[in-house]
């Protein structure tokens, strides 16, 4: 293939970095302190840009830029989830920061270039191109938790943050340098080609497979290498925490997949041991540590950990579609959960003032006095994260679980009911605040029209995907040729 | 001659020692930068390694690749390192412990 007819293939990821480059000239020389034109054009690439992956949506894998960049459906529905969630990301943070007078351009700018790297790493296919997107997200994201300057726990989250994922990052090359010295190649199917190859067992491809699973639990937050997720969701300004939770875990997604099946998919067996006991151990932590916590952010951070457990369970199947839909329950799943991720700080961004972040358990105290509407969306919100039927959050949790039982791992998918039911509880315990307990104070809840109407779509998508959940269900299962 | 061996245990010795740096110095955050650096030029030296020795380039345009990103990644980890000193006045990683729970 040409090079002309190649660099279609990345139209969506080139229109995304010059409008970025192009909005923060822009950005440097507007005079406006409301940044209204900045957030408005950031806007604009994000859906110029959703609009471009869904024209340009491919009905079959092609791999181009010598099988360093592939554009297949996977790539597109995830390219697609993480600009729509982006999209509500900024409208609620330009709230966020507007109420607050503390607004800066490079919020924006920033976050562009950050979901730039998470669309590399949708698409990337081999181990050069999934370390470029990764380091190109988390400088981004490291940057914008240290936004606030004058602010002692969002530096200190934004240096705990920085070691620990430039550590992630160092592990993570070090499996890869290891694995390129066994196979001789970076290009993943090059790789699982390889691999396949191979007579007997590689004592060095699993040495590097050890580091690699160790990179990618760091990055998606799986107990024992979750230490920087509560310290960094509690320090961030409420409108980074948002961004950290939501569209990241997609792109972790599509970097655990991109290297452990679409790569090393012969190693199945080696790999599936060692997620069963970070999915466990995660669970189990995540849900458990997150009973005690007395600040919203501190206990959604608890509970990130628990779901990212999930979402490694949904990534055990792999490839295994002669028994199930194999990793398509992980994909539903992800998505469901960045819905859930980002109407949950969402309403922490609504009750959120100037004076007073809003961020303790007692904020919700008798939320339904104060606004019955957002004290509703908050319900569903909750019910969903716990997963109650017939929300979307339950759908995930089933869809997982059945591939699992489907790989036959009765006890795991045993073990992941109970969790889910010891973390039912401080879900719970958020609605028993807002509905029976007496409010602290009345004030009202400011905040735009958009953002109302924004939260309120978040909130009911989620009870509409419960009542249809298999239209999703079909686009999760047709990426893996369903 | 220098075998491929040798230098893989070297690398994974320097990779040690950055891994240990970073777990068990409490005093200092410079010291956590310099031990990330050197957990990077560790992983470059195992590429060059398995490069040189296998006679295939896509090692050696990796490491440009990684020296390109540690210079950003020094970049940003500095800034935030001036930022926490203004905030705090100090850089001692004990004193980095005022959210609990």
């Amino acid at each position: 293939m040409s090079i002309t007819a190649e660099i279609v293939f990345l139209v969506p990821e080139l229109a995304l970095l010059i409008l970025a480059c192009l909005i923060l000239v822009c950005d440097a020389f507007s005079t406006d302190p409301g940044k209204l034109l900045t957030y408005r054009l950031a806007q604009f690439s994000l859906v110029a840009v959703l609009l471009l992956v869904v024209y340009l949506y491919p009905d079959d894998a092609v791999s181009v830029f010598h099988q360093h960049f592939i554009s297949d459906p996977l790539s597109a529905v995830l390219k697609v989830t993480i600009c729509a969630v982006s999209i509500i990301v900024f409208s609620y943070s330009y709230d966020y920061f507007e109420e607050r007078d503390t607004l800066q351009g490079e919020y924006f700018v920033l976050g562009l270039f950050a979901v730039l790297g998470m669309l590399i790493m949708a698409s990337a296919y081999s181990m050069l191109t999934v370390y470029l997107g990764l380091e190109l997200m988390s400088l981004s994201l490291y940057a914008m938790v240290a936004m606030h300057k004058g602010s002692g726990t969002a530096s200190e989250a934004a240096i705990k943050y920085f070691v620990l994922g430039a550590l992630a990052s160092g592990i993570l090359l070090y499996g890869i340098s290891i694995l390129y010295g066994a196979s001789g190649t970076l290009v993943l199917p090059e790789l699982a080609a390889h691999v396949s190859a191979r007579t007997e067992t590689d004592v060095l491809l699993v040495f590097g497979l050890v580091f690699v699973v160790v990179g990618i639990a760091f990055k998606l937050g799986a107990v024992p290498f979750h230490m920087w997720i509560p310290d960094v969701y509690e320090g961030s300004p409420t409108a980074v925490t948002l961004f950290l939770a939501t569209a990241p875990k997609v792109a972790a997604f599509a970097m655990a997949v991109r290297l452990l099946v679409d790569g090393m998919e012969p190693l199945h067996i080696d790999w599936q041991g060692m997620l069963i006991i970070l999915s466990v151990l995660s669970m189990a932590a995540g849900n458990i540590i997150a009973i005690s916590q007395t600040n919203i952010k501190r206990m959604l951070a608890y509970s990130t950990i628990a779901h990212a457990g999930f979402l490694i369970l949904g990534i055990l199947p792999g490839m295994r579609l002669d028994v199930g839909y194999g990793y398509a329950g992980a994909l539903f799943y992800v998505i469901v959960y960045a819905i859930m991720s980002l109407g949950a700080f969402g309403v922490v961004i609504l009750l959120g003032r100037k004076d007073h972040e809003s961020d303790r358990l007692e904020d919700f105290k008798g939320l339904a006095e104060r606004s019955p509407w957002f004290a509703f969306i908050m319900l569903l919100l909750m019910f969903s994260l716990a997963g109650v039927p017939p929300f979307a959050g339950f759908w995930a949790k089933w869809f997982v679980i059945k591939e699992v039982v489907a790989i036959g791992h009765i006890w795991l998918a045993a073990s992941a009911v109970i969790f889910s039911v010891i973390g039912a509880y401080y879900y719970l315990r958020i609605v028993k605040l807002m509905y029976f307990d007496q409010p602290e104070h009345m004030t009202e809840i400011k905040a735009s029209r958009q953002m109302r109407m924004a939260l309120s779509l978040n909130g009911l998508a989620l009870l509409i995907l419960g009542f249809i959940p298999g239209k999703l269900m079909d686009i999760c299962t047709s990426v893996l040729g369903f | 001659m220098i075998e491929l061996t040798e230098v893989l245990v070297l690398a994974a010795l320097l990779f040690c020692i950055s891994v240990a740096g970073i777990f068990i110095n409490r005093k200092n955050v410079i010291i956590l930068l310099m031990c990330i650096e050197l957990m990077l030029l560790s992983v470059n030296l195992n590429f060059i390694a398995f490069s040189h020795f296998a006679g295939d380039i896509h090692g050696q345009v990796f490491v440009f690749f990684i020296l390109t990103v540690a210079a950003a990644e020094a970049a940003i980890g500095l800034a935030i390192l001036v930022v926490l000193f203004r905030n705090r006045n100090t850089i001692n990683v004990a004193d980095l412990d005022s959210m609990r729970g």
